[in-house]
């Protein structure tokens, strides 16, 4: 039987050596990602740090607002680590949305579930 | 990695002789892998998520986590800050080690792999120091008294000026000494730190600590395994095992692996630390 993975004369993943020329310009992209990251993460902790979810014990009305910020930065955050740094953005379509599709469906579905199920629990126990 | 956008039918494509995904067999499992792994993390998270949403009330992480070694505490945050610095450092070190792979390169590889493996070795030991820390608690921890608010349960504050406070939260204080003394002298109750039954933190919800220590902890154990994968591979890497294969993708491999630890950490921070 033919092994398809040891058949270096197609293009796999196996042969997809590169150049130097290559190689530089892929480096450029890494080091570009990192900095977008750290820049997420400085901004999150300086923002975690000085805006409060109480003053005095009053709630902070506007802490909605940084709850959504911080969770859309973490998505940004996935974004890059997924697509950049394990290559999942160069790979082939079909195996792009046969990775991400099932687990978006399946992850939406249980967070909606859980957090309906705990919120309906709380109002119950806390009334 | 790169390069594979050139176009095929289909029809060529999937008319058997070759893989349609353009992806060596141990590349596309090792994806399966992660994605169920990540349906267990995301189910862990979503349990957390579940207890948050059903108390309504929870521990402040800037609160909780304030401590920085050698400093004491009244950090809010930067001692994770910098773990989730090393791990990204960490994560970045390895993509570089795939690049120096992809260009044939072995003593890049060795290079980048090795600083990947110190980088995780300092994760792991950040933890244990962070896990210390939550365990032993605050220096006075949380005693419980015949009050109302907050259930009884008072935080135990030093005052600038000598002698002790309570703090029941949301700006509620007891800051008379005669009857912080009292209180102090004969606690209903007391915690210090936290464990599997009771925690300082939050001492009516249990499942704070439960969930700290399960899911940092998984998180953890996912870590060391990943630094002791990668030092297997490093090793074959020095003994020339790739240079034969003529390939680097088991690096790539473990780099897919290593870059899923750092992709959960990055989800932990946000919901246990950040908001």
């Amino acid at each position: 039987m033919l092994r398809d993975d040891l058949d270096l004369d197609k293009e796999y993943s196996l042969s997809a050596n590169h150049d130097d020329e290559h190689g530089k310009a892929l480096r450029k992209k890494i080091w570009k990602v990192t900095i977008i990251l750290t820049a997420i993460t400085v901004v999150e902790v300086i923002t975690g740090g000085s805006i409060k979810q109480f003053y005095d014990g009053a709630p902070n009305e506007s802490w909605w607002m940084i709850k959504w910020g911080f969770i859309l930065l973490t998505l940004v955050k996935a974004g890059y680590i997924v697509l950049s740094f394990m290559h999942l953005g160069d790979e082939r379509k079909n195996f792009r949305y046969m990775v991400l599709g099932p687990y978006i469906l399946f992850i939406a579905y249980l967070i909606f579930n859980l957090l309906a199920e705990a919120s309906y629990w709380g109002e119950i126990i806390h009334a | 990695m790169a390069g594979h956008s050139e176009n095929v039918d289909s029809a060529t494509l999937w008319g058997g002789n070759g893989s349609p995904f353009r992806l060596s067999y141990g590349k596309q499992w090792m994806w399966f892998f992660l994605v169920s792994d990540a349906l267990t993390f995301g189910g862990l998270l979503c349990t957390y998520g579940y207890f948050r949403h059903q108390y309504g009330e929870w521990p402040i992480g800037e609160e909780v986590f304030n401590a920085m070694p050698f400093l004491g505490n009244g950090f809010p945050l930067l001692y994770v800050a910098l773990m989730t610095f090393i791990l990204i450092v960490s994560s970045v070190t390895m993509v570089l080690a795939v690049e120096a792979g992809h260009r044939l390169d072995k003593k890049g590889v060795i290079k980048w792999l090795t600083l990947t493996v110190i980088g995780g070795a300092f994760f792991v030991g950040s933890q244990g120091w962070e896990w210390y820390h939550f365990i032993h608690g605050s220096h006075y921890g949380v005693i419980l008294t015949p009050e109302l608010m907050n259930d009884g349960w008072a935080t135990i504050r030093e005052v600038a000026s000598g002698g002790f406070s309570l703090d029941y939260g949301h700006g509620q204080m007891i800051t008379d000494p005669a009857l912080v003394s009292q209180y102090m002298a004969e606690p209903l109750g007391a915690i210090q730190g936290a464990n599997m039954i009771e925690n300082e933190y939050a001492p009516m919800i249990p499942q704070f600590g439960n969930l700290f220590f399960f899911i940092t902890g998984f998180h953890g154990f996912h870590v060391l395994s990943g630094v002791f994968i990668n030092l297997i591979v490093l090793l074959n890497v020095k003994k020339g095992v790739y240079d034969e294969r003529g390939h680097f993708e088991m690096v790539e491999k473990v780099g897919l692996y290593w870059h899923f630890v750092d992709l959960v950490w990055v989800f932990v921070f946000t919901f246990f630390y950040l908001v």
